[in-house]
């Protein structure tokens, strides 16, 4: 009788945690769909990415460095890397097709190619391997009824995610670089002609989505150990189909959409199956789309070029 | 360029296209004479490639939608017809009205509420149907769960069971020429041309009166059919079926083959697909260049997308036109 809500309750913990990190990767997708129009398909390789930097350099910083520290520094490493990387898929491959006003097919099979590259040259520097991550930080509980326990690496990542979420909304609000961003969103030429340095502010919003990735695959890398080329290419998926639930475009929307996702999986996982997860999501998306296409929290919007 | 207009000019003459066509055919058509069964086998992977790549490109290259889960598609026809042929025991050519069916059905439920919105959804709706399909028959018993369907009963043509490489290869050639007929016809039809202003300008084409949602899903629910009707011929060539014939990595190959062949151009889309069905085979045991292939087509699609969006298959140039400005 009380073990079902017990196990509900640690789902449901458990689902947060995931759908946070969800939440922080659909975070980049949605910034970019808002600012360029367009399905960022790499970003889910951009979160691998993050996480192989992220697990070579606690494995340097770790012996001098062991635990929390080694992690936050080792993230940061990650952060910047993956940004970078992010920052120079769009330079080289977005930008040309961005400036000859390309077709959105163009621009959409550019990133596959992106995709592509990033996977397949990760694919062949680890030599398909799947690495561990071995923070050893160990949890300790907090809180423990039964079934339930909440530990204090969930406290923290939680929090994490959290503070992020409010920082980026912040920002995107206050800030100037924010307003910039708003601003093309709405319309390119217009800004440019305002004298807004549109390219850089589109840098700037790759690189931010990149580091989020980063941090989010950072974190994962804590709670889920396992380290390969593919954990990207579902991850990504979801965490896009997470950003159409929350409405493209919308950040509330991604984060939102991240959490149920995460929601979802979790519970149903526990009381389905877990081999049916994938279904869960993708079924959400295809039932979203249907009966409220612009997402969870998305404004009704006619498309025009 | 000007060598490709007087090309092009030469085969605008109805008799020299009809007898360089039947040159290519009678070609091709002879090849089981020189050629072992080794050889014989990869031409029928190609051939598959290129069935596929012929019912993508109607809804890639004629209307300018992306479909990354095609092997979903032709997965609903390769099981539809494994599930009648083994489990119902039905006869394989009653299979394929059903596996029509099933395609037109799944295509307007995926379609029908996506195409009415970016048609960039559609690419992350398509993949995600393609993990559903494939998950659900890695999971169900009638789908022969991980293992997949095995010794489906190869069919009969006029009393004489097809068995041979030699046999599928014809009827593989017949088919290919049927959907190169389909898609010629629909290229120069009404429909066609109304497909390739959406693809162009799609607020103009609705400004001129096309109906652009259903012509859209007009075209996705074909490219679903060609795909379900190839699906349904490769399961009874194969025998045998597993879910992990359907992954993605299957949409990717006949998408590249697509795009990088010619969006919409049909020699081009069929020489693709020769190009990335028979590309693994011979690199496959190379083990540098076996690993690096995805790397180099990843980079190789940028790079065309950049220089020559409209594939590497040449244009047609009429003798005033100018390159095509980008707008």
């Amino acid at each position: 009788m009380f073990t079902i809500w017990e196990l509900i309750l640690q789902q449901t913990v458990n689902g947060l945690i995931l759908g946070s990190f969800y939440a922080l990767v659909a975070l980049g997708y949605s910034m970019v769909y808002g600012i360029i129009k367009l399905l960022n398909f790499a970003h889910g390789d951009i979160f691998m990415v993050g996480a192989f930097v992220c697990f070579a350099s606690f494995g340097v910083v770790s012996a001098a460095l062991p635990g929390w520290p080694g992690i936050v520094i080792s993230i940061v490493i990650a952060m910047i890397i993956a940004g970078i990387v992010g920052y120079l898929t769009q330079r080289f491959a977005y930008r040309p097709l961005i400036k000859a006003a390309a077709p959105r097919l163009s621009l959409l099979i550019t990133a596959i190619g992106v995709s592509l590259i990033i996977y397949n040259a990760v694919m062949v520097i680890t030599s398909s391997r799947t690495y561990f991550f071995q923070s050893g930080i160990e949890a300790a509980p907090l809180f423990q009824a039964g079934m339930f326990r909440l530990t204090d690496i969930q406290v923290i990542l939680l929090t994490i995610s959290a503070s992020l979420m409010a920082g980026l909304t912040l920002m995107i609000k206050k800030t100037m670089v924010g307003k910039a961003m708003r601003a093309i969103a709405l319309d390119r030429d217009t800004c440019r002609l305002m004298g807004i340095n549109v390219n850089k502010i589109i840098g700037v919003t790759f690189f931010i989505g990149s580091a989020l990735a980063a941090i989010a695959s950072g974190m994962y890398n804590i709670l889920y150990v396992n380290v390969s080329f593919s954990m990207g290419y579902m991850f990504g998926i979801k965490a896009f189909t997470a950003a159409v639930i929350g409405g493209i475009g919308s950040i509330p929307g991604a984060m939102l959409g991240g959490l149920l996702l995460g929601l979802l999986e979790a519970i149903g996982t526990q009381f389905v199956g877990s081999q049916w997860k994938d279904v869960f999501a993708f079924g959400l998306l295809i039932v979203i789309l249907i009966f409220r296409p612009n997402g969870l929290m998305g404004k009704t919007e006619i498309e025009r070029m | 360029m000007k060598l490709i207009s007087k090309a092009y000019e030469l085969m605008d003459n109805k008799l020299i296209r009809a007898g360089v066509l039947a040159a290519i055919f009678l070609i091709v058509a002879s090849f089981p004479l020189y050629f072992n069964n080794h050889y014989i086998n990869i031409m029928l992977i190609a051939m598959f490639y290129m069935l596929l790549a012929l019912g993508l490109n109607v809804i890639v290259g004629y209307t300018g939608l992306c479909d990354l889960g095609y092997a979903a598609k032709f997965a609903i026809g390769a099981y539809t017809t494994g599930i009648l042929v083994n489990v119902f025991e039905w006869s394989f050519w009653l299979t394929l009205p059903v596996s029509i069916a099933v395609s037109i059905v799944i295509a307007v439920i995926i379609g029908a509420p996506t195409l009415k919105l970016r048609s960039d959804y559609l690419a992350i709706v398509t993949l995600g149907f393609a993990e559903i399909v494939r998950i659900t028959a890695r999971n169900l018993s009638i789908t022969g769960a991980a293992s997949g369907l095995h010794g489906i009963t190869r069919p009969e043509l006029f009393g004489f069971r097809l068995t041979s490489f030699t046999h599928w290869f014809y009827v593989y050639l017949v088919l290919i020429v049927i959907f190169i007929i389909i898609s010629f016809r629909i290229r120069h039809s009404r429909f066609g041309r109304a497909l390739a202003f959406i693809r162009e300008d799609e607020d103009a084409a609705q400004a001129m009166g096309v109906n652009t949602v259903l012509y859209k899903l007009y075209a996705y629910i074909l490219g679903a059919v060609l795909g379900g009707i190839t699906g349904s011929f490769y399961a009874v060539q194969m025998t045998s079926i597993s879910p992990n014939s359907f992954d993605f990595t299957q949409s990717v190959n006949v998408l590249l083959a697509v795009i990088l062949g010619g969006m919409g151009k049909i020699p081009g889309v069929i020489i693709g697909a020769a190009f990335f069905a028979i590309f693994p085979e011979i690199f496959r045991d190379i083990p540098f260049v076996g690993d690096m292939r995805m790397l180099f087509f990843g980079l190789l699609l940028v790079v065309v997308m950049i220089n020559r969006p409209q594939g590497l298959w040449p244009d047609r140039l009429r003798a005033n036109d100018k390159l095509p400005d980008k707008i």
